[in-house]
């Protein structure tokens, strides 16, 4: 048997995604966001999407065109300054938002890549945030109980791919891409260069291609 | 009375934030949150500063223009950065797990109000068009020294004041607060001034204050 090749074109690896999905997508501030899938999602236009990012880009840009036409559910995240409208369409209960520390998310997202379901952090205890979380103490100090951040699919963005899949990232577009390949059931990555399986240098691997389902050529 | 614009009010705070790093001899990870705070990196000089962006740059350089932007190459805040010399690359649970880990030696953060328990509130206006919490409740809990950059009042209202009336971000985690008028710093319950802006007197400064605070014998004047 010849060795698997994800390499695929970008609608036949978006068949992967069903209405009421939750999906991870990779990036902070439109660097490091998969802008080609989400292109796709759109056409797709699945709807009831539970959304976990960084941000929602901003409006009507990046992920933000999700919420403008109206596939989204809730939102798990941790910033959405640079989009209002996220908040306007949480004050007009259009859609769920849980907000997250930046930090608890990305460790929530790592946890459930790496096995572990709930931790303790210090971040949020005795805030708003932390209100009905289960606490406990350690060493003198309140830590909040934290669970692991599951998902259906991960829309991840890298720089360069093998036939494999596995990832190389350029500088910070790196940001949640890595940990979210990892905690979705299946990973698409969107890269902008592809090489042969066994070009790229094994020290630069940042994503083993044991997390990623599905490779397609995109912009950079 | 002190009139600047709000250019000069963020130079003036970000020049005295950077001198408190002068005298670092050995590598010192320092964090600068979104806004105000990411001014700072343009006054550090002292080359043992390691400035940490939380989105993923450990060794950020100044801001960037022109043919130095590089469009995969952002700060926390968005903005076009440099990368300095020793600079690494890493993903945002590495970048949390150093803020939470506790091997980042000072935090920069922007603030709505601080208290006199150095509670420090910066996150959320209830019911706002903002609607985030970035990394400020990992940051202040993980960092070791939380430095407030802020102006001293909003409206004419002091911001340093007795009891935080917006959502907490951290409860006694305020180590220093730098604003256009002074730097105040908590030590053990107390909140000493150590140094005050050269156009006004202690007078002035305690009728824009809202907390009863100590003055240092080695009382300094700030840099302009």
């Amino acid at each position: 048997m010849k060795r698997k090749n994800k390499i695929m074109e970008i609608e036949a690896a978006m068949t992967a995604v069903k209405d009421g999905d939750t999906i991870m997508v990779g990036g902070f501030g439109l660097k490091g966001c998969p802008d080609d899938l989400i292109d796709a999602l759109i056409k797709t236009n699945k709807k009831d999407l539970t959304i976990i990012s960084n941000d929602l880009g901003a409006p009507n840009e990046g992920l933000g065109r999700l919420l403008t036409n109206g596939q989204i559910k809730a939102l798990i995240g941790n910033y959405y300054n640079w989009n209002t409208d996220v908040a306007d369409a949480y004050n007009a209960g259009k859609i769920d938002v849980k907000l997250l520390p930046q930090g608890t998310f990305a460790e929530s997202i790592r946890a459930a890549g790496v096995g572990i379901p709930a931790y303790y952090t210090l971040a949020s205890a005795g805030t708003q945030l932390g209100e009905g979380k289960e606490t406990k103490e350690f060493n003198g100090k309140t830590y909040v109980l934290e669970h692991a951040l599951h998902a259906d699919i991960a829309l991840v963005k890298a720089y360069k791919s093998d036939g494999l899949g596995n990832l190389v990232y350029c500088k910070v577009a790196r940001n949640f891409n890595p940990v979210m390949a990892m905690a979705a059931k299946h990973t698409i990555a969107q890269v902008s260069e592809i090489v042969e399986t066994g070009d790229l240098d094994p020290e630069c691997v940042i994503t083993p291609h044991i997390f990623v389902q599905a490779v397609v050529k995109g912009g950079y | 009375m002190i009139n600047l614009t709000k250019e000069q009010i963020t130079s003036r705070i970000a020049k005295n934030i950077a001198s408190l790093f002068d005298d670092k001899d050995d590598i010192f990870v320092l964090n600068l949150g979104v806004g105000m705070p990411t001014s700072v990196a343009g006054y550090v000089t002292n080359e043992n500063v390691f400035i940490q962006a939380e989105n993923g740059l450990v060794g950020v350089g100044p801001i960037a223009t022109g043919d130095d932007i590089h469009p995969q190459l952002i700060n926390a805040g968005r903005q076009p950065v440099t990368e300095t010399l020793g600079c690494a690359y890493i993903d945002s649970s590495t970048s949390f797990g150093m803020i939470r880990g506790g091997h980042v030696d000072a935090t920069v953060i922007g603030a709505f109000e601080v208290d006199k328990h150095a509670n420090v509130a910066n996150w959320i206006i209830p019911n706002g068009k903002m609607l985030g919490v970035g990394g400020a409740m990992d940051l202040v809990t993980g960092a070791k020294m939380v430095i407030i950059a802020m102006t001293h009042t909003s409206k004419g209202k002091p911001k340093l004041i007795q009891e935080c009336t917006l959502p907490i971000t951290g409860f006694g985690e305020v180590d220093v607060l730098v604003t256009e008028m002074a730097m105040f710093f908590f030590e053990g319950g107390r909140i000493i001034l150590k140094a005050i802006a050269p156009e006004i007197d202690l007078a002035y400064l305690r009728s824009v204050t809202d907390v009863e605070f100590e003055v240092s014998d080695d009382l300094k004047i700030m840099i302009a």
